[in-house]
């Protein structure tokens, strides 16, 4: 052979594919009413847990969820970390605090930013409530919230997280 | 070796657009109308679950884990999934329960198809190196296929075109059709071409939907005194994945698949086949080596609509359907993924 053939590593064939995605009739309800800042959960008929946001079944025991509840902006920290490294395209500089936080009276919790905190005395069990942002600028988005803040409650039981009343920690 | 039991079958309707709904709403309706088929809770009541879907049909990676929330999975369940057609869900519930690691299995299979265009998307299941980058769609690569058909005198136009007004005529029976109604011969033939020699009505109407089954042991069957229907063969071969080396007008994975799962051993009263164009379903009643006196696609077959990923499983529900109503006690069920024709299952069911 008169010449060496060159190595191939790799070729490059991209993929290029149109969706219209649509996220499903209850996550759309729930969508449609954060943009009027309400938070929409349901409940399952079944095992009575409320989910936000809801998918429209309960993943337990496999039927849809169709009844609304209207949750406050008033949650408690299920678990958290602190992000101590920039995430590439991610506008937020660290350190920020993420947090799994249970809006009162929900059953599942949801993932949200925490601020206008001292990082290093966030806790499991603290209690913390929405910030808004202007109505004017919300849409059908979660980020409607900015973040949640530590408010001065009392911190909730580990073994009562999760189970609150929508009335929160005195109902 | 434990025979199979088919206890329970529910199809949705064809939509050509399944409006907001998403996977979960999708599934759930089918699901629970098996589990009240047969008098069960959720898939607590089953030893083993598994689905087909296609992430790809999504655009989302593990799109398919989504649909777990429809099962009622607390405490943990058994449970699995096949990027494919339900069909092969269910043939690897067979095989869970002959290894005597389960005595019955809950199938499901969906799919919203309209997402995404579907054709191109198709395109990216061909080979990497040589055909996906070239984006051949599966329209185009059935419209091959149909090309050389004609141009051997293996078939005719009009011969397509019987095909398609026999299936949209029997799916009038059918309440979960996208497509049914008289049309002639003629007024299909007349159609301008859509990827010729296709034409629009050659392809068959694809739909977003969901599909589920039941099956178990002939024991677990009669401990819940629910009617049966006995699935007494089943086999699955795939050709190689380039067009090139195969003989395109001629299905020899069915033709091998139909002879391990004993086709011929007895009358085909029935064959519902998954032949996603016209001319498809002339290759396929070959391979299957199928007389005159079998009724193809009773229930217009997926020319009425095509469920992806779960118009497979569909098949075999129909049969399972007319052998538990009375109609008929032996019958053929066919499912297909890949270009082409590339892959085919083949099931045969009896009466109990």
């Amino acid at each position: 052979m008169s010449e060496q053939a060159e190595d191939i590593t790799g070729i490059e064939t991209p993929v290029y594919l149109q969706y219209h995605f649509t996220a499903g009739s209850a996550p759309a309800r729930f969508l449609s009413r954060i943009r009027e800042g309400v938070l929409t959960g349901q409940r399952c008929p079944r095992c009575s847990n409320v989910y936000i946001p809801p998918r429209g079944s309960c993943p337990a025991c496999g039927v849809p969820t169709e009844e609304e509840v209207v949750l406050p902006d008033k949650a408690t920290v299920q678990s958290f970390t602190v992000v101590a490294i920039p995430i590439p395209n991610n506008p937020i500089k660290p350190p920020f605090v993420i947090a799994n936080l249970v809006l009162d009276g929900a059953n599942i919790s949801f993932i949200h930013l925490m601020s206008e905190c001292e990082n290093s005395a966030v806790h499991i069990g603290q209690r913390v409530q929405a910030v808004w942002k202007p109505e004017e600028e919300w849409t059908y988005a979660m980020d409607n919230i900015r973040y949640f803040k530590p408010i001065d409650e009392p911190d909730v039981p580990v073994d009562q997280i999760g189970k609150l009343p929508i009335t929160g920690l005195e109902g | 070796m434990k025979d199979i039991a088919i206890v329970a079958f529910s199809q949705s309707d064809c939509l050509a657009q399944a409006g907001a709904a998403n996977e979960v709403e999708l599934i759930m309706p089918q699901l629970h109308a098996v589990f009240q088929q047969v008098g069960l809770n959720n898939a607590q009541d089953v030893d083993f679950v598994c689905s087909g879907s296609c992430d790809y049909m999504q655009g989302a990676a593990f799109a398919f884990v989504a649909g777990v929330d429809a099962l009622g999975a607390v405490p943990p369940i058994k449970e699995s999934h096949v990027e494919m057609d339900a069909a092969w869900a269910l043939y690897e519930s067979i095989l869970k329960i002959r290894m005597g690691h389960a005595d019955s299995a809950l199938i499901y299979g969906f799919g919203r198809a309209s997402s995404g265009e579907l054709p191109t998307v198709l395109s990216q299941q061909l080979d990497p190196y040589y055909l996906a980058p070239l984006w051949v769609d599966t329209i185009s690569l059935a419209a091959l296929q149909a090309r050389m058909m004609l141009d051997q005198e293996l078939l005719t136009e009009r011969d397509m075109a019987e095909v398609v007004a026999r299936c949209r005529r029997s799916a009038m029976n059918n309440p979960h059709a996208r497509l049914s109604g008289e049309v002639s011969i003629e007024s299909l033939l007349a159609e301008p071409g859509l990827v010729s020699p296709l034409r629009k009505s050659d392809c068959a109407p694809v739909a977003d939907g969901a599909a589920a089954m039941i099956i178990c042991t002939v024991e677990q069957a009669h401990e819940w005194s629910v009617p049966y229907a006995l699935l007494s063969g089943i086999d699955h071969r795939i050709e190689t994945h380039n067009l090139g080396m195969r003989d395109l007008t001629n299905s020899v994975s069915t033709r091998l698949a139909a002879q391990t799962a004993g086709v011929a051993l007895g009358p085909v009263e029935v064959a519902e086949l998954y032949a996603p164009f016209s001319h498809q379903e002339i290759i396929l009643s070959r391979a299957l080596d199928l007389k005159n006196d079998t009724k193809i696609n009773p229930s217009g077959g997926v020319m009425a609509g095509n469920l992806m990923m779960a118009s497979g499983l569909s098949r075999i529900g129909e049969v399972f359907k007319r052998i538990v109503a009375g109609e008929i006690t032996r019958g053929v069920a066919h499912a297909t993924s890949g270009p082409c024709l590339q892959h085919n299952l083949v099931a045969v069911l009896e009466s109990a």
